[in-house]
């Protein structure tokens, strides 16, 4: 058996100085040869561990081989047999706890590259098939029709699956463009918005029509959608309403959900304000509170505006933060300050009603949580300000209730998430499905792609029966 | 009646022109029953949101004394149309141009003052003139419905760009409102966070003066 190669290639980025005030692409991609090179290193198990850790189950394997051998076109098709949004997912998705975990040589602390590889297919095939002119096997229409609510990652993955079927499928989008957290909540220098568009625009090739500016609960509702001709919906409206910590001073100005800072910069282009219309307010001293992806974006966000200085106030210590680790990193290179153990007791203004200061408690960490993680008790005493003019509160965030509301028949949990079966979806309202953030709470691109594709199956048995 | 970058555009559409995207009606529909006597107050603009809100309290029964307000004559319209939906109708200008001189608040609190029984207020303008639409009827004890504008982003509840604090509890004026309870309502947070993008707006204002001077 020939040795095992246990150098991982490694990713070319842009320079942590140059890219702290940029908003292009963090990560450049691997060139053809450090592809080929990562996926000699691929021993072809037979077990093929790394399919099981696949939400969407691709044939891992089968596609490393493709790039091996240098046959491109082959690893496009076997990737987009199962994945339509690969260039996303190789930008995006959590490897580290997903295929690259399972990959046999993870024991070895040198698990295949797997997302830089996917996300090298993507772009090769961008740049040299075109993403409509893909191979497409062209389906027999069925003559059903479902809508599908959202244009997030969900609901694209949900609408291609059905139209690749011979569904008639038109998806219901809220915002005046689709895409959802994809195109307003990640920063174009992790997952620059032509590639999001691209593969918007794959969905659409397919056949699939999408509805802007329609606000499903508001301006239409479920049950108008399925009495005008829709045999069955599909719900993926993520979990967009922001959580605040509710502590004195919370309304002040300068202190932004994640969601409306993210949305001002990367859906309306402030930083390319006056010359896109939409404003946003940059402080000296920015102040992040929260340890997630949403708040590593928001830091770094705020630095590429040109805040001096930026930290990142989060109230359990490192190990506990729950953004990727290579996030986290390349936040530190590029110079995001870490306040840790450190948790908002109020928020301090001006005369003028702007914010000037956070007042924290010092935490430290007791007995494991339901989370399984140690609780962070606030020391009592240990209150200290910190001096800051811009805040974004990047706790996390909750399901908007104005599709539940309005919906009769569509039961929910405390926390507001939809009640949907846990493998096909099915929510309890007849003809109803419910995949993504909207049933599980916040989580992840990949995983609601899963959701979609399950539910997608089990629309597609549910039209063929009726 | 245009404010800054995006009412001047929108003045200089005509008919047949179109706009790239509108979403709506967003948020919860005026509450309307049979109160008994309402009194609508509209400032400015108000008075195309009020006419509709007049004509389904008057239809439900309400007996409905509207007061329409302007700075001056050439800023009131459909005089016409809020008359033919109330009982009463009083016209005031800041300048004295037509009508009533002075501002909408003085009548208001003549109405209150004249021992007819007011059941509810609905008074819908500029911040400032709901603002003091409240503070007279309070004292009365007489609920009144204000409409609030605070600068909003994508008006479905997903960012919090809109909140607005009433009875001491944060709201979001997109989904929770735009109506609220004039008396519970903190006016000084309001105009406070109205004002966070002066600075832009006068920047955005400018340039597009420039530009639309050199457009032919
Ligand atoms: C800043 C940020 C960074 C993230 N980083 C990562 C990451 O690195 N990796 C990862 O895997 N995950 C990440 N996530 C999480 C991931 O983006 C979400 O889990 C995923 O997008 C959920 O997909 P979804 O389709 O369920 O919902 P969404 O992406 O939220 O899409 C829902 C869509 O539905 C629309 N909608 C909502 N309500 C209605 C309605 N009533 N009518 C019509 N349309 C409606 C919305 O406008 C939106 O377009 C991040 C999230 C954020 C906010
Ligand atoms: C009776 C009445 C009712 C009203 N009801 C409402 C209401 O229900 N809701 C409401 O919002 N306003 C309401 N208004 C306010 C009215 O909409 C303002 O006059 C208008 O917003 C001025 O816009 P402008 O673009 O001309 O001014 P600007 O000075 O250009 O902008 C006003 C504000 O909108 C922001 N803004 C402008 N363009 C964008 C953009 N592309 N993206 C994000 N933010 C932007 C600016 O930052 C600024 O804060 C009401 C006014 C009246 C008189
Ligand atoms: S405008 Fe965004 S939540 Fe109201």
């Amino acid at each position: 058996m020939a040795k095992l190669d246990l150098n991982r290639v490694s990713m070319p980025r842009q320079d942590p100085k140059l890219r702290a005030r940029n908003f292009n692409e963090v990560a450049l991609g691997y060139s053809s040869e450090q592809a080929q090179a990562e996926a000699s290193r691929c021993i072809q198990c037979p077990k093929h561990p790394c399919i099981d850790g696949c939400p969407v189950e691709i044939d891992i394997p089968g596609f490393i081989k493709a790039v091996g051998d240098g046959d491109m076109p082959e690893a496009v098709r076997i990737l987009k047999d199962k994945n339509s949004l690969p260039g996303i997912c190789g930008r995006v998705c959590p490897q580290e706890t997903q295929c690259e975990e399972t990959c046999v040589l993870a024991k070895k602390e040198a698990p295949i590259a797997i997302g830089r590889l996917e996300r090298y297919v993507a772009d090769w095939e961008r740049a040299n098939m075109g993403l409509i002119n893909s191979p497409v096997i062209q389906p027999t229409p069925t003559g059903k029709r479902v809508a599908v609510v959202g244009s997030g990652p969900a609901g694209l993955t949900a609408a291609a699956d059905l139209a690749k079927l011979g569904h008639s499928v038109t998806i219901f989008e809220a915002l005046h463009v689709a895409g959802g957290v994809l195109m307003y909540g990640i920063p174009e220098f992790r997952l620059p918005k032509d590639i999001v568009q691209a593969e918007i625009d794959y969905v659409a090739s397919l056949g699939v029509e999408i509805e802007l500016d329609t606000v499903v609960g508001k301006t239409i509702s479920v049950d108008d959608l399925l009495n005008s001709g829709y045999q069955a919906v599909f719900l993926g409206p993520g979990a967009g309403a922001p959580m605040f910590l509710n502590i004195p001073g919370e309304n002040l100005n300068g202190i932004y959900s994640a969601n409306e800072f993210l949305t001002r910069v990367n859906l309306m282009k402030a930083y390319k304000f006056p010359e896109y219309d939409t404003p946003v307010k940059i402080g000296h001293r920015v102040g992040v509170i929260g340890g997630g992806n949403v708040a590593m974006d928001a830091a770094r966000c705020a630095l590429r505006l040109g805040a001096e200085e930026v930290y990142i106030i989060y109230r359990r210590s490192e190990v506990e933060m729950p953004a990727r680790r290579e996030e986290v990193e390349n936040a530190k290179d590029e110079g995001i300050q870490f306040k840790l153990l450190t948790t908002p007791k109020r928020f301090i203004g001006n005369d003028q009603n702007w914010v000037v200061g956070v007042e924290c408690y010092k935490m430290e960490l007791g007995e494991p949580d339901a989370s399984g993680r140690r609780r962070p008790i606030a020391i009592p005493g240990s209150e200290f300000i910190i001096k800051v003019d811009m805040v974004v509160v990047a706790l996390g965030t909750r399901p908007n209730p104005i599709i539940p509301s309005t919906t009769e028949g569509l039961e929910t949990t405390k926390w507001g998430t939809i009640v949907a079966d846990e493998v096909i979806g099915k929510t309890t309202k007849p003809a109803v499905w419910a995949g993504g953030d909207i049933v599980t709470g916040a989580a992840t691109v990949i995983s609601a792609m899963g959701a979609a594709k399950h539910a997608a199956a089990d629309i597609d048995k549910y039209l063929r029966a009726t | 009646m245009e404010a800054g970058t995006t009412t001047h555009r929108l003045a200089l559409l005509e008919a047949g022109d179109s706009i790239a995207d509108v979403i709506g009606p967003l948020g919860l529909p005026t509450h309307i029953e049979n109160f008994g006597t309402v009194v609508c107050v509209a400032g400015g603009f108000a008075v195309a949101t009020i006419v509709p809100i007049a004509e389904a309290l008057k239809m439900k029964g309400n007996k409905v004394i509207s007061i329409m307000g302007a700075r001056s004559k050439n800023l009131l319209f459909w005089e016409d149309e809020l008359g033919s939906v109330s009982d009463q109708l009083i016209v005031t200008t800041d300048d004295g141009s037509y009508g009533r001189k002075g501002v909408v608040t003085e009548p208001l609190k003549e109405l209150l003052e004249s021992g007819e029984k007011i059941d509810r207020v609905i008074a819908i303008g500029p911040s400032i003139m709901m603002k003091f639409c409240a503070k007279t009827t309070e004292p009365f004890g007489v609920k009144t419905i204000v409409s609030l504008n605070p600068i909003m982003v994508d008006g479905t509840g997903m960012c919090g760009c809109c909140r607005v604090s009433v009875g001491g509890a944060t709201k979001f004026t997109c989904v929770d409102g735009p109506d609220f309870d004039g008396h519970k309502v903190d006016w000084d947070l309001l105009f406070a966070r109205q004002r966070i993008y002066l600075d832009e707006e006068k920047l955005s204002f400018e340039r597009w003066q420039r530009q639309s001077d050199i457009r032919p």
